[in-house]
């Protein structure tokens, strides 16, 4: 079923609803959820208040903002109730409608990416400027139509923000070295839009599921390779509904795939001691918790430590559901931000480098670790990136 | 009540701007529209006061590129009307602007009586401000600028505006209505309206359409454009490079130059 057609009012009629109502009142979500202890109604009074019909309560308070669609509290269900997929985004639209004044940073970002394709207000017409400084040939299809094996979807923060972009001229390069066909849609790419059900909007997402599937049909390629976590769970789960029906690949297991052709390229050695954040969309939501692993294991040099919290139980940057936005509202509400709380526990491992696959954690962590002095004793790359490195020119 | 908010479209300064061939325009096949960012809290000051007080709003606007997007979010945030003026020529200005919309005020059916019109007090291509007050003038009401609160007096024939002046001064203007307020902020940023309540306004609201009016003497500019061209540089920026001790002597050896220390 698409979920996409489901309301709060038509809920209890839908399997999803039925199943909601299982519900043991146990708290395993609340107690996993990273904000819980802030929410005046953290995931299971959530749940207890629409069996009394008492949602609008919900929604007319705050509680949902600090929810950063982690999929902790999906993954912990003994039930196997779809929290953060099905109710939480129901929740947060209404939560949009009803809250006075939507934080100011929270709506720049959605404005911003309706009318520019991208969170951050940057020029719809240089999203592919990154491309000049690649140092490989990276086609775009605008300029070249001949189909391609994969269209490599590279996303709002690995298109614009600096640090992003070394992670998409990482990729590149791996690309162009495994002898990957590729293409890119350039400027003709928009924000793939997850952050629309999940972060409020779905009238933002739906509007930019249209516009990539159109620009999608324009062109032949076998399967889509995106760099971002997000833009894989929504092309997983949303736009099947709009025939979305090419092969999917996120970069870090497409990489992983790629492994035995990879591991001879890989001659430089990095002395490193690394520890890897599980993204809550890659891990949590899709189980690709080795395929990262096992990239960094194969860089020579490279010793992987694990955090306490680590796998299903990684602690969220706490960048998702629209939390990427909204760091300056919870620093007014005086709640840690979770990108701190992830740092601490990644410095503890005595690790200096903090590996992640999500290009929201790069500036998050980079962030964090200057905020609490420890930008000296450990640096943040993508996987890509740290790949890119082992590589001799 | 009835509030009257005009709206107009502004290049899109987050995108390039290009100078057309002849030198003096903007290249219009490079211009991306916004909505103007004071005429955005123009009606949200209008929303808040039909919020406060009851009544009706009509957005007004001059056709231009995007202008039905603005149209419709207008409608979906809480405009009870919304209107465009069409078919103009191209490279109209300001001042015809301004006799633009003072006509089609006057002439449309529905328009008139209006309490207050609210615009923006400034756009990044009218940066004199001209449009308020020049419709103020045609349609011989009163006028205020830069105004960053109104309130309306129970009596409905007065409305109380705020201006901020500079020094933190504040000062607070009666104002006789109907009247023309220039706005530069409206009390609250503006708001957001979620995406699905403007696509349901694009299914469920009809965007009205006004002829443009011909003015009598064709309302000619005063004031030609001679030439429109980019700032040159007139020096720049001296990056320190190396390590912050090596970065750091040089800069003192810099402030002793220039006789600092």
């Amino acid at each position: 079923m698409s979920t996409c057609s489901v309301t709060l009012e038509t809920l209890p009629r839908h399997p999803e609803g039925k199943e909601i109502l299982t519900c043991l009142q146990c708290g395993a979500c609340s107690g996993t959820c990273p904000y819980g202890e802030v929410m005046e109604f953290p995931p299971r009074r959530i749940i207890a208040m629409m069996r009394a019909g008492m949602l609008e309560k919900v929604f007319t308070s705050d509680s949902l903002l600090a929810c950063v669609a982690c999929y902790a509290c999906m993954a912990k269900c003994p039930r196997g109730i779809r929290l953060t997929e099905i109710l939480l985004p129901l929740m947060k639209e209404q939560t949009l409608a009803h809250l006075p004044e939507l934080p100011g940073e929270l709506q720049r970002a959605l404005q911003n990416t309706l009318r520019y394709g991208n969170p951050m207000g940057e020029p719809s017409r240089k999203r592919a400027a990154w491309v000049k400084t690649a140092g490989v040939p990276i086609r775009i299809f605008a300029e070249d139509r001949r189909p391609a094996d994969a269209l490599w979807f590279v996303e709002c923060y690995t298109s614009y923000y600096p640090r992003g972009q070394d992670n998409s001229r990482a990729t590149a390069r791996l690309f162009y070295r495994l002898g990957i066909d590729f293409a890119i849609l350039g400027n003709e790419e928009k924000c793939a839009g997850e952050c629309g059900r999940l972060t409020w909007e779905p009238g933002l997402f739906e509007t930019l599921m249209d516009y990539n599937m159109a620009v999608f049909q324009k062109y032949q390629f076998n399967r889509v390779v995106t760099s971002c976590p997000h833009a894989h769970n929504a092309f997983k789960n949303r736009y099947p509904a709009l025939g979305f029906n090419w092969g999917l690949e996120h970069v870090t297991p497409f990489l992983a795939k790629h492994l035995d052709r990879l591991k001879p390229l890989l001659t430089r050695k990095l002395p490193y001691a690394v520890t890897y954040h599980d993204s809550c969309c890659l891990g949590r939501q899709n189980e690709f918790y080795e395929a990262p692993r096992q990239l960094l294991r194969a860089i020579p040099g490279v010793k992987l430590i694990e955090m306490v919290h680590n796998r299903v139980n990684a602690i969220c940057c706490g960048g998702g559901g629209g939390g990427m936005w909204l760091d300056t509202y919870f620093k007014a509400k005086g709640y840690e931000r979770l990108s701190e709380r992830r740092v601490k526990e990644a410095v503890a491992t005595g690790a200096d480098v903090l590996a992640v696959s999500c290009p929201y954690e790069v500036s998050r962590f980079e962030d964090a670790l200057k905020v609490l002095g420890y930008d000296k004793r450990m640096i943040v790359r993508d996987v890509t990136e740290l790949l890119a490195e082992a590589m001799e020119e | 009540m009835h509030i009257l908010v005009l709206m107009k479209m502004a290049p899109d300064v987050v995108e390039d701007l290009e100078i057309a061939s002849d030198g003096k325009a903007l290249d219009p096949d490079y211009l991306r529209m916004i909505l103007s960012e004071s005429d955005d809290h123009a009606l949200e000051q209008a929303l808040l006061l039909k919020e406060r007080h009851g009544g009706k709003v009509t957005a007004l606007a001059m056709d231009a590129p995007e202008v039905d997007d603005a149209l419709f979010t207008a409608a979906a945030k809480g405009a009870d009307r919304v209107m465009k003026i069409v078919d103009m020529d191209a490279g109209f200005t300001t001042r015809q602007a301004a006799r633009f919309f003072s006509q089609v005020i006057a002439d449309e059916p529905g328009l008139q009586p209006v309490d207050l019109i609210l615009t923006g007090v400034q756009a990044i291509d009218d940066l004199d401000g001209l449009i308020a007050p020049l419709v103020a003038d045609e349609l011989r009401m009163p006028y205020l600028g830069i105004v960053t609160g109104v309130h309306m007096d129970a009596s409905g024939k007065t409305a109380h505006a705020i201006k901020e002046f500079p020094a933190g001064i504040r000062g607070e203007f009666e104002i006789k209505l109907p009247a023309v307020l220039g706005i530069q902020a409206a009390e609250k940023p503006p708001r957001y309206v979620p995406v699905a309540k403007v696509r349901t306004a694009m299914k469920s609201v009809k965007i009205e359409r006004a002829q443009t009016p011909t003015l009598a003497d064709g309302g000619w500019p005063l004031v030609d454009v001679v030439e429109m061209r980019r700032n040159e540089p007139a020096g720049h920026a001296e990056i320190l490079e190396g390590t912050p001790e090596a970065a750091s002597g040089r800069l003192c050896g810099i402030l002793a130059e220039r006789g600092l220390f």
